[in-house]
Formats: structure tokens, sequence, C-alpha cells
């Protein structure tokens, strides 16, 4: 009898969920697992988290990179979080049969350690290679670039109160790559939006909205002009939306969007879109909370492989000068610990941070201070350690 | 298109600078600091996304003035706001953005002094603030100018 009982409570969190044991509606592991842990009233934990001490792998970057690094080691350090790092380095390397790729060590380390950290890389003109975030990018199938952008209480912009999730999808699109001259001053570009990628990151989007408790995912895009195109993207959304009823859903074009955006950013919760329209709508919902300096950014692969970085430059006027604000790698390091489960680590670190910038006693010379890197950090790992 | 010339006796000298930036660089400054731009020339699509952003600056589509080129001469002027149906017939539009389009309509005719005239007479009332519209949007919220300090106003302002 009690297994019966058992059997209907699990039974009616499914159908609330909006999931289905029965017809093809297979249901995958992983949404099992979502609903044990919603039964078991736990935050549902992520697939790479493993209970003890994780290995991440760092990529410190250039310019300002290593220093930033060192800061954000410093405070995982103060706040005991259950991180070990294996730095590694991505300067491109030609292999064998003359193809550039990351060097085999880094490759190694991301495999096995599936979650990496990296700081900023410098773009090299004419070194003969593509760039390192390319080569990132298709050595490991990152096809989501997340970024959450929160308004920073401290750092004050003409935009308060921002909460929103970008989500773009990283691989297609507008950036597929292909051009080709029709004849003299007429030139095409091949837009390319497949099924599988527009369902993978429709899909994505909705999962981080459930693991991440947001209530909507709005899909951006421009389907009444190309149809085609972005009419498939927005089918796969649409598909996407029905798996996950507890999720609103809602649809807007991309000047709509950002003709709101600009004038009311807090009418916005998760947006997904494809690759062009990410592209630029990041980078606007950046501005809004003050630039890139203060924003986290994560790219979720294939094989559970998951890299974050800051987004900003590696700014070699002020590299090895100790003038460097972590707050953006920092940032992108709590987003890491949150995929991997590690809420109540990711919550302490990120309040000694908002803290300390909404403090405005200690702050490095971009958010409005005059307090160096090393300084900064010491404030926020004093601050984790009176909050024990 | 002609370009608009004040005084008739001397050459209009203009500032040209070059400035080539990407649309994601450019929506990022532009969010923060819109008083650097000036005019802004794109393709198609960047051109929708932009447009309609700045036009999100200045307070919407309901006061947002546009203006079409075409080939042999034509130009034809427009407000990009909707029909708003709920309100038609009933005295309460907000004319504001066809008639900043027309005013951009005279300056194109060359006729800068009746331009000019109609669209002062148009900024002052707005200004003023004694004789009040309910906007075409209906209840924004909108942040003032970057120069100024900045308050959140209730778009009935208008």
């Amino acid at each position: 009898m009690e297994t019966h009982v058992y059997h209907l409570q699990i039974l009616n969190l499914l159908t609330k969920l909006g999931l289905s044991i029965n017809g093809k509606d297979k249901l995958k592991p992983q949404e099992l697992s979502q609903v044990v842990g919603a039964l078991k009233n736990e935050t549902p934990q992520s697939r790479t988290f493993i209970r003890g001490i994780q290995t991440v792998t760092l990529i410190p970057g250039d310019g300002i990179g290593p220093e930033i690094s060192n800061a954000v080691m410093k405070i995982f350090e103060a706040a005991k979080a259950p991180i070990r790092w294996e730095e590694r380095n991505v300067t491109a390397i030609r292999g064998p049969g003359g193809k550039w790729m990351i060097p085999p060590d880094a490759k190694e380390s991301m495999d096995k350690n599936k979650i990496g950290l990296k700081g900023p890389l410098k773009t090299p003109i004419a070194a003969g290679h593509p760039s390192m975030n390319l080569l990132l990018r298709k050595t490991f199938d990152l096809y989501a670039n997340v970024r959450p952008c929160v308004s920073i209480e401290g750092y004050q912009t003409p935009y308060t109160d921002v909460n929103l999730v970008t989500i773009r999808e990283n691989t297609e699109g507008e950036y597929s790559g292909i051009e080709h001259v029709i004849v003299d001053g007429v030139v095409q570009s091949i837009k390319l939006i497949t099924e599988q990628a527009s369902k993978r990151i429709a899909e994505y989007a909705f999962e981080y909205a459930r693991n991440n408790q947001r209530a909507s995912v709005t899909a951006v895009h421009k389907a009444n002009i190309m149809r085609m195109s972005d009419g498939l993207f927005l089918r796969k959304c649409r598909e996407a939306a029905e798996k996950y009823k507890d999720v609103k859903f809602t649809e807007m074009y991309l000047d709509t969007v950002c003709l709101n955006m600009v004038q009311d950013p807090t009418q916005f919760d998760v947006l997904v879109m494809p690759n062009l329209y990410g592209d630029i709508l990041s980078d606007l919902c950046a501005g809004l909370i003050g630039g890139l300096g203060v924003t986290p950014s994560g790219n979720i692969g294939a094989n559970g492989v998951a890299i974050f970085e800051s987004v900003h430059g590696t700014a070699p006027d002020i590299a090895g000068k100790d003038l460097a604000n972590p707050t953006a790698l920092l940032l992108s390091a709590v987003m890491m610990l949150r995929h991997m489960g590690l809420h109540g680590h990711a919550k302490k670190i990120e309040s000694a941070c908002f803290d300390t910038i909404r403090d405005r006693k200690v702050l490095t010379k971009d958010l409005g201070g005059n307090s160096k890197c090393s300084e900064f950090t010491e404030a926020i790992c004093q601050r984790m350690k009176d909050m024990d | 298109s002609p370009v608009p010339c004040r005084s008739a006796s001397s050459l209009a000298l203009i500032l040209f600078r070059a400035f080539l930036t990407c649309p994601d660089a450019c929506v990022f400054q532009m969010v923060q600091d819109p008083t650097q731009f000036d005019v802004l020339v794109m393709p198609n699509l960047y051109g929708d996304i932009l447009s309609d952003l700045c036009a999100g600056l200045i307070g919407g589509l309901g006061v947002t003035p546009s203006g079409n080129i075409g080939a042999n001469g034509v130009a034809i002027f427009e407000s990009v706001h909707g029909t708003a149906p709920d309100i038609a017939g009933m005295d309460l539009a907000n004319p504001t953005a066809l008639l900043l389009s027309a005013v951009m309509m005279l300056r194109h005719m060359g006729l800068h002094d009746h331009a000019d005239k109609i669209q002062t007479a148009c900024f002052d009332t707005i200004r003023d603030k004694k004789v009040r519209l309910k906007s075409l949007l209906g209840g924004l919220q909108y942040f003032c100018s970057f120069k100024s300090k900045f308050q959140t106003m209730k778009a009935a302002c208008l």
C-alpha cells in the first residue's frame, strides 16, 4: 500500500512538472534525478558534482589574467571551497597535419575535469592561427553562452534592478562563416540554423531556468522576416516549452526586446536566442549593469564540459601593476560553483564580493575607488572570515 | 539626400570621422553613454536593432520620427508606432511622432525656418508640461537623459 502511494506521489509530481513516462516521452535520467531531488526538497545536483574535492582546470590567460586568477584562488581558499586548481596554458600549437589546436595537456585536463575557469586571452593579430576562443569552442563544442546580468549595488548605472540571463546559441546561426561572392560587388552570407542545435539550446535554456529557479524563458527572434531559419529556431523553443510546463514561455521580436530593454530591463528574465542576436544582446545587457569588468560568463559544452570565463580584455596597460579588478572572473567562478551544485560556497563568496562593493570603501579604479587588486581581494577574504 | 546647410552663403563644414564598430560593442557603449554617438550607418539587421534601441533610449516609438529615402528623389517620412485601435477616434492620440517626422520632411525639403518653428513649439509644449497627453504606449517608465540626474518618470507626462 505504501509503495502504491509513493508511486502516485511520483506520478503526480511528474505531471505537475510536465513530464511523462508513458508513450514516446521517455524520462531521461537527469529528469528523474530532478524529480527525486524535488521530492527530497533538495536543489537538483548537477551531473558534474562529485562529493569531495573537485579539480577544476584553470586557464589564467594573458595580461591581467594571472593576477585576477590569483585573486580568485585566494578568495576560494579563504572560503574553504572544495576546489583544487589545475593550471594550464592554451596557446595554440600546430598539431599533426598542420592543423591548429590547443595543447594536448590542456585538452586532457579539460576532458578529465570537465569544468574550467578561464581568464582573458589576447587576440593574436597576424599570428596565423584562429582566435583561442574559437578553438576552445570548437574543441569542446561549447554550444551555449550564458551571461547572468545582475545590477551590482554600489556600482551605479542608469539602470537599476536588472536581473536577467542571456543564453546564446554559440555554434551556428549568422556566424556559420559561410560566405561567397556571387558576382563582383554582390556577396552572400549563409545563416545556418539546424534543428539539432536549436533543440539543444532551447532545452538547455529551460533546464537552466528550472535549476536556477527562474520564472520564465523568452525566445528572441525575427521569425516574421526570417521565416524559415528563425521559424525553425522558434519551433524548437516551443517544443521545449511543452516539456517544461513549470517555466513560463514567451516569444518576442528582437527589435521589440531592444526597445523594451533600454526602457525597462526588469521585465526580462531568461532570454534564449540564436548566435548574432545573442552576441548583441549579451553585450547590451553587460552594458546595462556596468560593463565587462563586472559581468560573469559561462560556456556550456557537450559531454558535460563547462568553461566559465571573464569576458573583458587582457588590459595590457595595467598588467602586473596590481590594479586589475577581479570581479568578473570571481563572479564567473561563483557561476561555476552553482553549476557544480556548491550553492553554499557560491552564496558566501558572492555575498562577500557584493558587500565589499556596496560598502564602497575598498574598490579598484574601474569601480570608482583607488585600491589595489590585492587590497580588494583581501577585503573580500576578510569579510568571509568575519562571516564564519 | 541633400545635406542641410544652415548658411546659404558659406560652405557647411562637416567633420567626418569614420569609426568602425561592431554592433555588440556599439550597443554596449550605447547603454552606458549614448552621448558619444552622432550619426550611425549600418546594414539592415543591425539597423533594425539599433534604431529600435535608440528609440527606446529617448522614450519610445511615440516620440520617434522616421524617414525613408528612395531612389529618384522619393522620400517618405513616417511615424513608426502602431495604429492604437483602442484609443482611435477618442481624441487621445499623441501626434508628436508624426509631427517630428513632418519636421524632418521640412528639413529634407530645405524649409529650415518652418521646421525650427514647429519643432520649437512642439518641444516647448512638452517641456512646459501644462497640456499633457497620455502616451501612445501608456504607463511606461523611462529614464532621464544621461547628462541630468536619474529619475524615473511615469510616461503620462507627455
